[in-house]
Order: C-alpha cells, then structure tokens, then sequence
C-alpha cells in the first residue's frame, strides 16, 4: 500500500497509526504540503480533485477519504477494530467516523492557521472544535462509567483512531485539554497501545509518569 | 522611552521562493507590512507609505523597521559550491522570539525532545565545550560541542557523534554547523531566522544549506519540520513568555553556557524585545 504522507498531517497520522497498530507495511510518498503546497499542483490532483492528503492507493484501489483508508486496512489486516459486526458497534464506528471530519475542520483548522498561517476565523474555529470536544468529553465519561476506556466497545476500534490526532494536537491550535479528564485518560489508553507510533506534539507515553487520578476517585 | 536597538536590525519575512505581485501581510515588531514582489521582480516591503530596506538572502526577504547600521551577516560556508539550500518554510510559535533562539542553542534537550533523531538516553551528557562572545564580530559562538546522535542527519545511517558549532549573529537568528556524513571535514548549515510578529509571538524560518546529493528534496524538509515542531511543543508552554535576562536568576550549568552568554551579549546591547528584565 502507498501512502501519499506529509510528517505533520493528523490525517495521514491516523493511517501511519493504524498500519503499525495492526503491523501493515506502507510505503511512504512524501508530499511537499507546506511550504510547497504539492498537494494543489497537477499530480495530486489528478489523485485527488479535492487537493487534500492523506491517498492510499493499493493495487486498482485509491481512497482520498482517511476514514475509508482505516476501514480497508482494518477489514484487510484486523477486523476486530472494525467492532463485532453487530448493527449497534458498526453504526456507533461509523457515527465517529462522521463526527471526526468535524474534529478535522475545526481543531485541523485553527492548528494550520495558528502554525501554517493559514487564513480563517480562529476564534470560530476554536469554539467549534472546543464545542465537538465537549461532546467527545461527554461520550468518553459515558463510557468510563460503564468501565470501558474506549470508544465503542472495551477494545480500540479505527474509531478512536479516527478521533484521537486532531484531539491530541489540539494544543497546537490554542486549544487546552486541560478542561477534559476523560479525554485525556482515552488519549493514555491509545498511546500506551503496544506498537503505537509518535508524530511531532504527541508522544509516547512515559511508562514512569503515574496514571492522572481518576476524576469521579478524588475528593 | 528610550528606543530599542532591536529595532535597527534585519530579519526574515518571506521567502523569495513563494514572493508574489499580490504580496501577504505579516507583522514586525508589531507593525504590519506588506511583503510582495515588486514590478521589476524585486522584493518590497512596505507599510502604507512607507517603504522599507530589504535584502534577498539565504532564500529570504530580509527588512528592518529602522536604520540598519550594518548589513546582514554573511554566511560564507552557504556559497561554497555542492550544497544544496533548503526552505524549509515559516512555523509560528506562541513564544518570544529571543526564547526561541535561546532552545536552538541548547543541546541538552536533544535526548528528551528529539528522542531517538537528535539524541537518546543514556547517552544525556554534554562534554565541556568553549563558549565566547567575539568581540571584533560581536557575535556569540560555541565551538568543540560533542554530542552522540542516533540519526544525527536524513543522510545518516546509524548513530554517530556529532561535533556542533554554534554562532548568534544577530538578536533572533542563529546558524548551526554541524558535522556532515557524507563529507567529512566540511560542515553542514542549519540556521534559524526568527521573525519577531510580537514580544510572545514570532515566525520561525528554518533554512538550511547542506552537502547531500541523494536525500529528495521533500525529505529534507520533512525532517527538519519533524524536528522543529517537536520543539514548537515545548517553546509554547515555557513560562515566564518572556526571556528573563535578570543575571541572578541564572543558574549557570555546563548545558547551557551558550545560553548564559547569548543573554549576556542580548543584555550588553540592549536587546530587549521579548525580554523580561526584572525578576518577576
Ligand atoms: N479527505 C480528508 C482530508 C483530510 C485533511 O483535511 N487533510 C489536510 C492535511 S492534514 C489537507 O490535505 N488539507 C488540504 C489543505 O489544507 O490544503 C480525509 O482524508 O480525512
Ligand atoms: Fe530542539
């Protein structure tokens, strides 16, 4: 499979992510995204009209939407992260998989412009993509209550993927996860995966530091 | 007020790569200006009716909101023929712009932040190493830096030590050489130029003039973008924003005497903008 991959994209993250989570190989193209803009020039866009990474192009197969990509590495290399084939965890992934283009267009965005100076309304971004962290906030306590640490069921699915690189680089487009404990114990839970993979702004997690106490514990 | 010196010196707004007749607006020193391509195909910079000096150099467009009193520093190495120059393209980071030079002065964060590129544990320590403020180039220079890096450069197979110099020729540009693997004896050229936006805002212009014939383009962009982001990371929580330059607070070690002496040169002269004089 090869990657049309830029370093500092969340996108192309997510599929580098799942591809060493599950042990696919990929092959790497590098793409010259800023300061070359490639992704805009005649090449790619025969790729991909819409002038976005990450593309996956496997045999006669090419994909320009990451969520497609990590439900065929899944379904080619490890249908568990694709939950159980029940009508409830298969909607409830593809639900995420929806709401991360949410997560894409509001943190993604306010982090290109406050690092790449990319023109738009900050603060509108900020506020959306702090309102959609509210609702993963809310969606992520849920689930702890019942004792799962993920997303869907109590294993990752490519909905956590999905979901998790635009939240953990949210710093990075003036945005604190300081207000959302349950997220940042789901963030854990995905580094501490075995055979999980860094990008610049997240990192792996430091077997030494102890585990944040559990809101709900204290007081 | 007395006027800061700061003001009369030179630094990067664009790159002459991406220079266009439309021009984009930026910010020095909380002035806006413009940057565009002239109609004779040279670089202006301006501000309503105001006009401002400007240098092309080391793939940049250089300008200053004073009466620059000298010209831009030179890099001679950069001209020696076979290198290859990158741009590797603006960052901005929420931090001052003396901070941001000040962490590319610092080896002994390789090990933590550039984990496994630029350093590994155990390998932490920094052997002794000579520092100085030259006084007939009135520039900092640290020299006789040794430091073991697994993938020291995108060319390097394997770990190696590395020898490093550092120089700061001006307030908010530093230029790295550092040992280069496919040439033995010359140095590689890694510098920072750092656009000042505000006190705790700046854009960061990484470029580089290399000896490497094989490594693509793209990738030697991407390296540096992976290793500079990574420190956009720490830059963006330091405390205080400012740089403190008050001398008691500073607590000299080996790590960073580059440091200590880069605060002494910026107190010597004066230059304060995005510094914290007193402690606070
Ligand atoms: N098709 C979407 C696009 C993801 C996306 O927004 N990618 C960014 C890079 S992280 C991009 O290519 N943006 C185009 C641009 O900003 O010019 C997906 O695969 O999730
Ligand atoms: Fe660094």
């Amino acid at each position: 499979m090869k990657l049309y991959d830029y370093v500092l994209s969340p996108s192309c993250y997510k599929i580098r992510l799942l591809a060493a989570l599950v042990g696919v190989e990929l092959t790497l193209r590098p793409v010259d995204f800023h300061p070359g803009g490639e992704h805009r020039g005649p090449e790619l866009l025969a790729l991909n009209p819409a002038g976005a990474i990450p593309i996956l192009e496997d045999d006669d197969v090419l994909l320009t939407e990451s969520s497609a990509m990590l439900v065929y590495i899944a379904s080619r290399a490890a249908p568990e992260w694709l939950g159980d084939g029940s009508a409830r965890e298969g909607a409830r992934i593809q639900q995420w998989l929806s709401f991360s283009h949410r997560l894409t267009a509001t943190l993604g965005s306010a982090r290109l412009h406050e690092m790449l100076l990319r023109p738009g309304d900050i603060r509108g971004l900020q506020s959306a993509g702090k309102q959609a962290l509210r609702e993963l906030e809310a969606a992520l306590t849920e689930q702890r209550l019942s004792d799962v640490e993920f997303l869907v069921c109590d294993h990752p699915t490519i909905a956590d993927i999905a979901c998790f690189p635009y939240v953990a680089l949210a710093p990075d487009g003036g945005i604190s996860l300081e207000p959302y404990p349950s997220i940042r114990l789901w963030q854990r839970a995905i580094r501490a995966l075995q055979h999980f993979i860094e990008m610049p702004g997240i990192h792996r997690l430091h077997e030494l530091r102890p585990a944040p106490v559990r809101p709900e514990q204290g007081a | 007020m007395t006027r800061q010196p700061m003001i009369d010196e030179w630094y990067p707004v664009g790159l002459v790569s991406k220079l266009s007749t439309t021009g984009q607006d930026t910010m020095l020193m909380g002035q806006p200006v413009h940057v565009a391509l002239g109609n004779g195909g040279e670089p202006l910079v301006t501000a309503q009716s105001r006009r401002f000096p400007v240098i092309s150099r080391f793939g940049h467009v250089w300008t200053s909101l004073g009466e620059p009193k000298k010209d831009l520093f030179a890099i001679p190495e950069a001209y020696q023929p076979g290198r290859r120059f990158v741009d590797v393209g603006v960052v901005r980071v929420r931090c001052s712009p003396l901070r941001a030079v000040e962490n590319f002065l610092d080896i002994a964060h390789f090990p933590f932040v550039h984990t496994d590129i630029l350093g590994a544990e155990p390998h932490t320590e920094v052997q002794r190493y000579e520092v100085e403020i030259r006084e007939r180039e009135d520039e900092v220079w640290a020299t006789k830096i040794h430091f073991y890096q697994p993938q020291a450069a995108k060319s390097a197979e394997g770990g190696i030590t590395t020898e490093y110099m550092y120089r700061v020729p001006a307030p908010t540009c530093s230029i790295l050489y550092k040992t280069c693997p496919p040439r033995p004896g010359e140095w590689d050229v890694i510098t920072l130029f750092v656009q000042p936006l505000g006190e705790e805002l700046c854009d960061v212009w990484p470029w580089m003039a290399l000896f490497d014939d094989t490594t693509p383009m793209v990738d030697l962009i991407h390296f540096q973008q992976l290793i500079f982001l990574q420190d956009r990371s720490i830059l963006e929580n330091q405390m205080p924003r400012l740089l403190p330059l008050d001398p008691a607070m500073e607590i000299p070690t080996r790590a960073d005497m580059t440091s200590v002496a880069y605060r002494r040169w910026l107190k010597r002269h004066n230059y304060t903008y995005g510094a914290q004089l007193v402690a606070q």
